[in-house]
């Protein structure tokens, strides 16, 4: 793990194809003509039509009239507001913005926290217990989420699963038999579980990776000065690893907001509307429901929502921009 | 020493238990006979061992068509991005042009793209161009999800890479793209093995479009819609759906673990230049 993945720059480079012409004049950096633009068109291109066009249609929609019959014959035609005024104005929408808020932070507070203790676990461990950890992170990370919330089902079901049957042996005969997913709070507490499970190895992983950046002649001079654990933490550690830890925090923000696939394919939003987030909400509105146009509307409030969170995303980023 | 460093040990322990036990429990539980899974007691090793779950699981329609599905749209997902992006990051990363900043503060917000709220529009055009139902729809989607990604972890490396190597390759008679190619591709591999790795894993991943996209041709699927729906089929026999999952997670998990130490690098660097 110490070895840092990125190319050494001191290494020779093997020159495979010596002397064929005469070197001709050296075109610098800064003369380019058209090739960076013949470069970079396919992805333009690729955002344009994959990304750009389809977030345009999402708009359009939300302002449209827009059921089964529209999606068949094509003759939507355009409602102003209506969607967003009856969006807005459903109460059960409200409940379910709220409960999207709550899972987010409850996700993000836990992946934030025991990441930064795994993080700093591997950064004081031995070499060989440091790797264990490490494979055992990957290892989690790599495990498809498809499949990670089956074996979730699976560790809770409530006959056979080994979470029942443990607590039971521990003295806890009222979870003798307790339908986990049948309760509301019981379902939204293990989502919560799979998704902090799924996530910490990505966050504590970046999280070590900067920490080990902390130049060590840095902490032996604080050491030989005198200061304290805490303080070299306060005072080297943080300022160092800060910027990697905002960033990790807002991507973990914008994903946990995105929750989709665990909670689709292990309660559908239920039991009842229990673990109904926004983007569940949303595709259970337009697929299920056959409303296109609400479940747009509520895709675009979820794309609002969030933008309130990308704003400090993207002034972290720009602040490392500037640093360039 | 010694003792104080309990607590530590003790942590990390904690930390592999949690992180491991699901992945433990859904391959042992793919082994064991059907009492054993159905027990009062259930044990950490199986009391005797079974391939009859994965039996089953093969044999269940489509098994086969569903993995070359899957591996057909992940590594056309994964080269098309590759390809796509390391012509891009070396635009950026080495030339400059109006408009460098705009096209990095574009990737910068797809990267952050609500794929789940575009459902419905891809869902309407693929179906307006005749490509609903079909796999490279889903390739195409996924390429878009990892490519800014992809992106932005290649320019990270080969910023790192000094121009004058290229430079005095070019000097001893090299044109630039084939200074770039002897050169700089050599030293971008371990962030070549960083994004594929990415790649892979979103696509082998990715669920909802795979599920809203492929509705007609049952026979177009990948293997997450497959052991989603076979796990609603075959709800109780958990035998079967454990070693589905196992199949399905197998390639993902290998993978990662032979390259175990590429993959926290690799991201290390992309996260931190990024």
């Amino acid at each position: 793990m110490r070895r840092v993945g990125r190319p050494r720059a001191d290494r020779t480079p093997p020159l495979t194809r010596p002397h064929r012409r005469p070197p001709g004049p050296a075109r610098r950096a800064t003369t380019s003509g058209p090739w960076p633009y013949l470069l970079v068109a396919p992805a333009v291109l690729g955002m344009l039509y994959l990304l750009v066009y389809p977030l345009a249609r999402t708009v359009l929609i939300s302002f449209q009239d827009f059921g089964l019959r529209q999606l068949i014959l094509g003759d939507a035609h355009f409602v102003g507001l209506d969607n967003y005024t009856t969006l807005l104005s459903d109460p059960r929408f409200w409940t379910v913005v709220r409960r999207t808020f709550l899972f987010m932070a409850i996700n993000v507070v836990l992946i934030m926290g025991i990441s930064t203790l795994v993080a700093l676990m591997a950064e004081r461990l031995g070499r060989r217990w440091r790797t264990a950890v490490l494979s055992a992170l990957v290892l989690t990370w790599a495990m498809p989420v498809v499949a990670a919330t089956t074996v979730f089902q699976w560790l809770f079901h409530s006959e056979f699963g080994i979470v029942n049957h443990t607590l039971t042996g521990l003295g806890f005969s009222s979870f003798d038999g307790y339908p986990w997913l049948a309760h509301g709070p019981a379902a939204f507490t293990i989502l919560v579980a799979l998704v902090v499970w799924q996530s910490v190895p990505f966050a504590a992983i970046t999280l070590y990776s900067a920490l080990t950046t902390v130049p060590s002649e840095l902490y032996e001079a604080a050491r030989i000065d005198g200061a304290s654990g805490v303080r070299i933490f306060r005072s080297i550690t943080l300022p160092i690893v800060r910027p990697i830890f905002m960033l990790v925090l807002s991507l973990e923000v914008i994903w946990t907001f995105k929750a989709f696939v665990q909670i689709w394919v292990m309660t559908q939003g239920g039991p009842g509307d229990a673990t109904t987030i926004l983007p569940v909400y949303a595709v259970q509105t337009a697929l299920a429901g056959q409303r296109y146009d609400l479940g747009s509307a509520a895709s675009m409030v979820t794309v609002l929502l969030m933008s309130g969170v990308l704003v400090a995303y993207f002034r972290q980023m720009f602040r490392q921009e500037a640093e360039r | 020493m010694r003792p104080r460093r309990l607590p530590l040990h003790l942590a990390a322990t904690a930390t592999i238990v949690v992180c491991l036990f699901p992945v433990y429990w859904m391959v042992t539980t793919s082994f064991k006979p059907n009492r054993d899974i159905q027990s009062e007691s259930p044990r950490l090793l199986p009391q005797s061992w079974t391939l009859d779950h994965f039996r089953r699981a093969i044999d269940a329609d489509g098994f086969g068509l569903f993995w070359r599905n899957s591996v057909l749209v992940t590594l056309g997902a994964v080269a098309l991005a590759l390809i796509v992006a390391l012509g891009a990051s070396f635009a950026v990363a080495r030339m400059r042009w109006r408009g460098r900043r705009q096209f990095m503060l574009m990737v910068f917000v797809a990267q952050m793209a609500p794929w789940e709220s575009l459902i419905i529009p891809v869902y309407i055009i693929s179906r307006d161009t005749d490509m609903l139902d079909r796999l490279p729809t889903l390739t195409l989607v996924y390429f878009m999800m990892t490519l800014p990604f992809t992106i932005v972890v290649l320019r990270g490396f080969i910023a790192t890479i000094p121009a004058e190597l290229e430079e005095s390759a070019q000097v001893d008679g090299c044109t630039r793209f084939g200074a770039f190619r002897h050169v700089a591709f050599p030293l971008l591999a371990p962030g070549l093995m960083a994004t594929s790795l990415f790649g892979y894993i979103t696509a082998w991943n990715e669920f909802a479009y795979a599920n809203f996209l492929i509705i007609k041709q049952q026979d177009h699927r990948t293997l997450p819609v497959w052991l989603s729906s076979f796990h609603n089929t075959f709800g109780t026999d958990w035998g079967a759906t454990m070693a589905a999952s196992t199949l399905f997670a197998l390639p993902a998990l290998v993978i990662f673990l032979l390259l175990q130490r590429h993959v926290t690098s690799g991201f290390a660097a992309g996260a931190v230049k990024g």
